[in-house]
């Protein structure tokens, strides 16, 4: 076949097509789906609307006192009980990868007890301790009731941190791995000790790898707090239902506690892309264009 | 007087593998020695015992006289503690054939780390010093750069430094042009070349013969874990008495 010449031989025969307009092939599927999915976002919103809601009343009991009350409660156990759950997860982390045997399967053993049981199960058992040990304490230094000690707070911290920290030590234990061996070598060389390691060059660097499965599971602990309304914890959840027993205002209420709930995710969602920001910056320019090329490829 | 390192008789097993078998050696202060040897020979395994980053299973090692890695007592040597084990690190600074600079850590903070965190001296002291070192390196523009900018060849440079600032006895290079690009090599070794004139004591795993030729006093060829032989460059590298180091040498060369 002889191939065509540039120039003005080229507008002759069947190449003569070439300076026509380019049409885009159109997207039948995608302009279908779009519009039934509005016309299924328009009728929900439709009966919302119409539904028997009393919107004043969301209004009015979004900022009562039970319910901040409630959301404080419920802001206050995400810290205290993912606290528990970290310094647990680091140290269970630790002990997994030691030499010694007897920390190792000790570890192995806390992993497995805290994953493999309900968390429910867990805080009925942490609540209930008093039926098997009355008193709790060091004997001759110290000692006290356990239903003193063991209050809705105790039980829930107790249950969620420690279930926490099962799952976070793993996440830890990945985390450490992810470190290369190189970066502990260098850091034995200038006369590091196992401590000072952990704390100057395997932890920060393991954080860029344990703060993404961590922040999600900040925001899995804001909403299981509420399992804790079955041990009388005045979590949010908790005191809104307590009004609605008293109001019979069910639906509003659960509204307002969604919403609540809705503002906390999304406030610790800002605050974890911005610690991602922070410890990845060392990724330099070549860094920080692979992620700004990963965030458009997700979009 | 006696030498800087003594090492003598020393073993080290890895399972059933032997990867070093009676190797002695002295280096003296100010020496700057090169190991070569082909792939697996145990250079990079001499270089480790040297600074415990492994531990020996027969023989002894001394620096500066004091023995390294254990105590004596009665005639059985005992391990020392880990503590023990990081002070007696300090005699000597290493430099890796992959830089392994902090990654989390800018080259001013990589420099300074040692010192401030291992050697508790202060910020305010360690900071001029470290800029020193960048200078010293030619790379006192990068100092709030992190090593993922930079080259394998300034990487390098800032990982000398970073040894130096810890004010090592003596250092050690295992392969450090190796992963670097051929235009690159030359800037890390005018760095060790001046560092030899200034009087370091170096012991220098390379395949540089050209480097071992100028800058050495004494040139060591390893093989199966054993030192084959050893002499002054011009001797051991033009006129090598082994097979085995004429047929490396040659090798290395062609
Ligand atoms: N951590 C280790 N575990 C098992 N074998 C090793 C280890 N380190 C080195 N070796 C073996 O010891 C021998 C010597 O290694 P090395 O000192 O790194 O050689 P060189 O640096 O001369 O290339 C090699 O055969 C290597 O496979
Ligand atoms: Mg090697």
């Amino acid at each position: 076949m002889v191939k065509p010449e540039s120039g003005a031989g080229v507008a002759a025969g069947k190449y003569s097509i070439a300076h026509l307009t380019h049409q885009p092939r159109r997207h039948y599927g995608r302009w279908l789906a779009a519009t039934l999915i509005v016309i299924a976002l328009a009728m929900i919103v439709k009966a919302f609307a119409q539904g028997q809601i009393a919107w004043p009343v969301v209004g009015q009991f979004f900022t009562a006192p039970a319910i901040i009350s409630g959301l404080w409660n419920t802001i206050l156990m995400t810290i205290c009980a993912m606290a528990l759950g970290l310094v647990l997860g680091v140290i269970f982390a630790i002990m997994i990868m030691s030499p010694n045997p007897v920390l190792k399967y000790v570890a192995v053993f806390y992993i497995w007890f805290f994953r493999g049981t309900p968390l429910l199960l867990q805080l009925l058992l942490w609540f209930n301790l008093a039926l098997i040990f009355p008193t709790l304490g060091i004997p001759g230094l110290f000692e006290m009731r356990t239903v003193d000690f063991m209050t809705p707070f105790m039980a829930t911290l107790l249950g969620l941190g420690i279930n926490q920290g099962a799952y976070t030590a793993e996440v830890v234990r990945g985390g450490i791995l992810s470190v290369d061996n190189g970066q502990i070598e260098a850091a034995k060389v200038i006369g590091m000790t196992r401590l000072t390691m952990l704390r100057r060059i395997i932890l920060p660097q393991a954080m860029r790898v344990i703060i993404p499965p961590v922040g999600n599971e900040v925001i899995s602990m804001v909403k299981l707090t509420s399992v804790a309304s079955v041990i009388q914890y005045s979590e949010i959840l908790r005191n809104a239902q307590a009004v609605y027993y008293a109001n019979n205002r069910v639906m509003e209420l659960l509204i307002v506690s969604a919403i609540w709930y809705l503002v906390v995710v999304t406030v610790l969602s800002i605050g974890q892309h911005l610690l991602e920001k922070y410890y990845s910056r060392s990724e330099g320019r070549r860094g920080a264009k692979r992620v700004q090329a990963a965030a458009a490829e997700g979009a | 007087m006696c030498a800087m390192v003594v090492i003598a008789d020393i073993d080290k097993h890895f399972g059933n593998f032997q990867a070093l078998s009676k190797v002695s050696l002295e280096i003296e202060q100010g020496e700057v020695l090169c190991i070569i040897g082909p792939s697996g020979s145990g250079k990079s395994t001499l270089l480790r015992c040297i600074n415990q980053l492994e531990r020996i299973d027969a023989g002894a090692i001394w620096i500066e006289d004091e023995l390294v890695g254990f105590r004596q007592e009665g005639n059985r040597l005992y391990e020392l503690t880990e503590p023990q084990i990081a002070r007696q690190r300090l005699a000597s600074g290493m430099v890796f054939q992959r830089f392994n600079l902090f990654a989390h850590m800018t080259v001013l903070e990589n420099i300074i780390e040692g010192p401030v965190v291992v050697q508790k001296r202060p910020k305010s002291a360690v900071v001029p010093e470290a800029l020193a070192l960048l200078d010293q390196v030619g790379l006192r523009d990068k100092r709030d750069a992190y090593p993922s900018e930079l080259s394998g060849g300034q990487q390098q440079r800032i990982a000398i430094a970073r040894a130096l600032a810890m004010k090592p006895k003596l250092m050690l290079f295992d392969e450090p042009t190796s992963a670097l690009d051929p235009e690159l090599v030359s800037d890390v070794l005018n760095v060790m070349r001046d560092l030899a004139r200034s009087g370091m004591t170096m012991v220098v795993v390379t395949h540089e013969l050209g480097f071992a030729r100028e800058v050495a006093h004494r040139v060591v060829f390893m093989d199966q874990g054993r030192i084959v032989e050893s002499g002054p460059p011009q001797q051991l590298l033009s006129h090598p008495t082994e097979k085995r180091t004429q047929d490396f040498i040659a090798a290395v060369l062609s």
